[in-house]
């Protein structure tokens, strides 16, 4: 089947669980396994933090999640128009964060990078970022 | 996020229910600290998933700050019932490695 979606949403953290639960009911038709349902879920939640809490770090910006089923494969963007990434090859690296003092694991590409089959993420400083991703979705049905 | 308690004399049981992400991780570390704080001369802590309905890297870094104060007071931390997915999260981010995996 084929399907698409955008939705945009303020970068508020009450909206990581809107874009989780967004992603799950437009992959239900794929008939998707409770792991890659989560699997999708975690890699969401995790670029929609990076968004709220590094793409806009002084205030509320927008963001955008993009979304096609494209056969039994499922395609994601999530953008912002945020600082950007100054360094991505160290932000890709796990555990590498920029604020160390919040407590933060750095974990959350590699988390993407490991749940999602395919990840490209594109960033340019002062003008924002988008996280590509892809996941075959091989439907029990 | 609801986070529930219970202690004996050895040990302070942390009940993790509902979604723990950037949103609700604040109040979760606010409250787990408190009950650290107020169960000082337990051994060890115990965080427990089995209600846990979804976790990202922002509970990675909960549980790395709460490893960081506890080890402060020669409390030791473990980990019960993650789900599947918590689970590949907590063993991708080598948490096990400082809370061992208990049943």
């Amino acid at each position: 089947m084929n399907n698409k979606m955008i939705i945009k949403f303020d970068s508020v953290s009450e909206n990581e669980r809107f874009a989780r639960n967004v992603i799950a009911s437009f992959l239900l038709p794929l008939n998707p396994s409770i792991s890659e349902l989560s699997d999708v879920k975690t890699a969401v939640s995790e670029a929609v933090t990076n968004a709220i809490v590094h793409g806009y770090p002084n205030g509320v910006g927008e963001v955008t999640m993009s979304a096609e089923i494209d056969g039994d494969e499922v395609h994601i963007a999530i953008s912002d128009s945020g600082v950007g990434i100054e360094n991505l090859e160290s932000a890709l690296k796990p555990f590498f964060t920029t604020k160390p003092d919040e407590e933060r694991s750095g974990m959350g590409f590699t988390i993407i990078q490991t749940f999602m089959d395919d990840v490209r993420v594109i960033s340019s400083l002062n003008s924002g970022t988008g996280v590509n991703m892809r996941k075959k979705i091989n439907s029990v049905a | 996020m609801e986070i529930n308690y219970a202690a004996d004399r050895k040990s302070l049981f942390v009940y993790l229910d509902g979604e723990l992400d950037e949103y609700t991780a604040k109040q979760a570390k606010d409250s787990i600290d408190k009950k650290i704080d107020e169960n000082i001369f337990v051994k060890n802590v115990v965080f427990d998933f089995s209600k846990a309905s979804f976790m990202d890297s922002t509970g990675i870094g909960v549980l790395l700050g709460r490893y960081k104060k506890m080890k402060k007071v020669g409390m030791n931390g473990f980990i019960r019932n993650p789900s599947t997915s918590i689970n590949k999260i907590l063993q991708i981010s080598g948490l096990y490695e400082i809370m061992p995996k208990i049943s």
